[in-house]
């Protein structure tokens, strides 16, 4: 019989091994976030045209670094811990074979040290992309590939625990809304490491000399199978720990099961079409194709994500309201935990994720607004809205929950907990904002010097206008702020998990990093199977709007998202007739 | 705390809908077809699109258009560094390539306001980003396919090719020109 313990706070069930193996992939993907932030720190300080800190090739090889412990490791280590948590935890399941779930771990560890390993050597600064023909060492490829295996190894004990918590009966009815996201990101992960192995080992072994081309074209097709769809891992599992969090802090109940739900399959359907946003301003490919696939069919992604965006906030103003906070259109939302990190967090999270990142991807995945928009600045501006603000903000705000709960320690310094999220949030809206300014002024992305000074020795001279360049340093203000945000979160969380009050019996330092508590903390009886809540007897929304707030926040959403389309286009119509 | 327990309804499909979500998705629904309408009207009544124009090629075969446009039709040099770099005029309406390559656009172009041109790109070696400023318009160049897109310039004064698409170390120099004369 497995052993497990019940955390006397929240009543969440935590399988003895599955909690060690929770806490691995969290630390192990927190290490990376450190790794990542401080490699931020150099580009952002090298793209301050002021500034301009680093050399040219240590730029390159740092951006390239800075992309995979950002994007990859840090994002998708936690992920792992998040799939372990929405099935064994919120399923009242042992994890299906800890020893496997161990391999995938060390696998991934393995993959990560050695791919960065390959960048600081210096013969792989190839960027995150690693567009063929350019080539980088073996080993960067065969490091992703480990990772990659030790993702999928990780997604398969997921869907292991799945069947067992159904074959031992460990909750009755149908799973969890969150345990469904966490499905919903698995199903895309399996994706993603499929296009990411059909892709990166031939390029393994092209790097070895085993084959002798890589098509260049379809080298970026297959790898925006996997660079793309991994994004969309996190939307997916981003979302899920949205509605955990509306849960946890407020006892919110989804608007509907079954909305929500749907929303989730539609983004199984639909989200991976999105890699054809990169593939936009590309020969060879038609326009049919690009049109289809940039537009995830008829945009039915995207409409999942706004139907997300109105029923989180949606669900906790109903609860909220519930609490009699009823005044006016917006007390619930006056009244929330705002110096509370785990709230926090993930709010601005939602409204960062929807008004910077959501609407500033469907414009440049347009097709034709592509032209004004692909590899220039605004793309990284983009992307900063979506993974940084959207998922790894997320994550931090769920950190602050699972300090106590999964590492039964006290937080340290919360008074500095309590304004991580709005300094985090803060810079990277400034950076993301100018970043996508510059862009639209044509400055473009993995760029050392705008300024072009060797060019200009050679007698070839190009100046971008001097609002680009005041934009840049912005950009570098926004960066250097939001790494002391980050800085922040690391030192609490870290700090915490180390010095933090112990809550229960601990068995020593490395309970912090993958130990479970002391043996007396557990158990082996049967668990209680998971329930849901009586059903709800009220009427629901008859009486009219039950969100009215959130209804008016996602008409202002609505409307912004409108116009900004729409003054694309008429930027567009303006640059030189072509066709 | 729901979310993160079973739904109260066994079956969730089942579970009630709120008015607010039904007019929300009506909404976000309509806007999301109007969204997609645009890029297929865009294609008919709009004035910036791609071609679809595109051809596999090798370097040595590119190469060697590049240079039969250059002999025929070069105006004028321009020295940059120790390279003179032909300046090259094309009758409206031919063909005109640009060539890029590690860590150069080849030849510079001079085209004449309000002509058009069949303007070919590709590269001799890794992929490179054709982003002309201050228009900007950006184009992927890949190694082994030959774009052509049919481009109209419609103001004139000197122009700048930007390399967007990051190709080594040297990425950031990487500068090309085009002329247009009224």
């Amino acid at each position: 019989m497995s052993q497990y313990r019940i955390c006397p706070d929240t009543g969440l069930y935590f399988d003895r091994a599955g909690e060690g193996l929770m806490k691995a992939n969290a630390v192990a993907g927190v290490v990376a976030l450190l790794v990542a932030g401080v490699l931020a720190l150099l580009v952002g300080l090298t793209r301050w045209p002021a500034i301009h800190y680093l050399g040219a090739s240590d730029f390159y090889m740092v951006l390239t670094a800075h992309g995979l412990n950002a994007l990859i490791f840090w994002i998708i280590f936690f992920e792992i811990a998040i799939l372990y948590f929405a099935s064994s935890s919120l399923l009242r399941c042992r994890l299906a074979t800890p020893r496997w779930a161990w391999l995938g771990f060390i696998l991934m560890l393995i993959g990560a040290i050695m791919t960065n390993v390959a960048i600081f050597q210096g013969s792989s600064s190839v960027m995150m992309t690693s567009y063929a023909p350019m080539e980088a060492a073996p080993h960067f490829y065969l490091g992703l590939i480990l990772f990659a295996v030790g993702a999928l190894i990780g997604c398969f004990v997921f869907l292991g625990t799945l069947v067992i918590a159904k074959e031992e009966h460990t909750y009755e009815g149908s799973i969890p809304l969150v345990t469904f996201g966490a499905l919903t990101a698995c199903i895309i992960a399996v994706f993603t490491i499929a296009s990411g192995a059909i892709i990166l080992i031939p390029s393994f072994l092209w790097s070895i000399d085993l084959i002798g081309q890589i098509d260049a074209l379809m080298y970026r097709v297959i790898w925006w199978g996997m660079g793309h769809s991994s994004q969309q891992i996190n939307v997916a599992a981003q979302v899920s720990v949205w509605y955990a969090v509306a849960a946890i802090a407020f006892g919110a109940k989804p608007m509907s099961e079954k909305v929500s739900r749907t929303a989730f399959l539609l983004y199984i359907l639909f989200l991976q079409l999105a890699s054809a946003h990169h593939i936009l301003a590309d020969p060879g490919v038609s326009s049919t194709w690009k049109v289809f696939n940039t537009s995830y069919a008829m945009y039915l992604a995207v409409l999942a994500s706004l139907i997300h965006g109105l029923t989180v906030p949606g669900s906790i103003e109903v609860a909220q309201r519930k609490k009699g906070l009823t005044n006016g259109l917006f007390e619930w939302l006056r009244k929330a935990p705002w110096g509370n990190p785990v709230f926090s967090g993930v709010f601005l999270s939602v409204v960062t994720f929807g008004f910077l990142g959501g609407i500033t991807g469907v414009v440049m995945g347009t097709e034709q607004i592509n032209l004004i928009i692909h590899n220039t600045f605004y793309v990284p501006g983009h992307f900063h809205a979506t993974v940084v603000l959207g998922t790894t903000l997320t994550f931090m705000a769920l950190t602050y929950f699972l300090i106590p709960v999964l590492f039964r320690r006290e937080m340290i310094l919360p008074g500095l907990a309590k304004w991580q999220p709005y300094l985090f949030a803060g810079g990277m809206t400034i950076l993301s904002l100018f970043m996508m300014g510059a862009g639209t002024l044509g400055v473009p992305r993995r760029h050392w010097d705008i300024g072009f000074a060797q060019a200009t020795e050679m007698g070839l001279k190009f100046e971008f206008p001097g609002s680009a360049e005041m934009m840049l340093g912005l950009v570098g203000i926004g960066s250097v702020i939001a790494v002391i945000g980050g800085g922040l979160y690391l030192v609490i969380t870290v700090g915490s998990i180390v010095f933090g009050k112990k809550i229960e019996e601990s068995a020593g330092l490395m309970q912090s990093f993958g130990l479970p508590l002391a043996a007396s903390c557990y158990t082996s009886e049967k668990p209680e199977p998971v329930k849901g809540p009586a059903a709800d007897l009220e009427e629901h929304g008859s009486a009219g709007f039950e969100a009215p707030g959130t209804f008016v926040l996602a008409m202002v959403l609505l409307v912004t998202f409108v116009v900004y389309y729409f003054i694309n286009w008429k930027y567009l119509s303006s640059v030189w007739p072509m066709g | 705390m729901s979310a993160i327990l079973p739904p109260s309804e066994q079956v969730w499909w089942k579970t009630p809908v709120g008015k607010e979500e039904i007019v929300w998705i009506a909404l976000a629904l309509t806007w999301c077809l109007i969204m997609f309408a645009m890029m297929p009207i865009w294609h008919v009544y709009g004035k910036q699109n791609l071609s679809n124009e595109a051809y596999k090629t090798t370097p040595v075969q590119y190469e060697a258009k590049v240079k039969a446009m250059v002999e025929q039709h070069t105006i004028r040099t321009q020295s940059v560094g120790e390279m003179d770099v032909p300046v090259v005029a094309p009758p409206a309406g031919s063909d005109v390539y640009i060539l890029g390559r590690l860590w150069s656009w080849y030849p510079m172009l001079e085209f004449k306001k309000g002509e058009s041109y069949r303007l070919h790109l590709s590269s001799l070696d890794w992929q490179h980003g054709f982003s002309l400023q201050p228009i900007n318009i950006n184009l992927q160049i890949v190694p082994e396919y030959e774009t052509v897109i049919t481009i109209t310039p419609d103001t004139s004064g000197e122009f700048t090719i930007v390399c967007n698409e990051y190709c080594g170390i040297l990425h950031h120099t990487m500068l090309g020109k085009i002329y247009v004369t009224e």
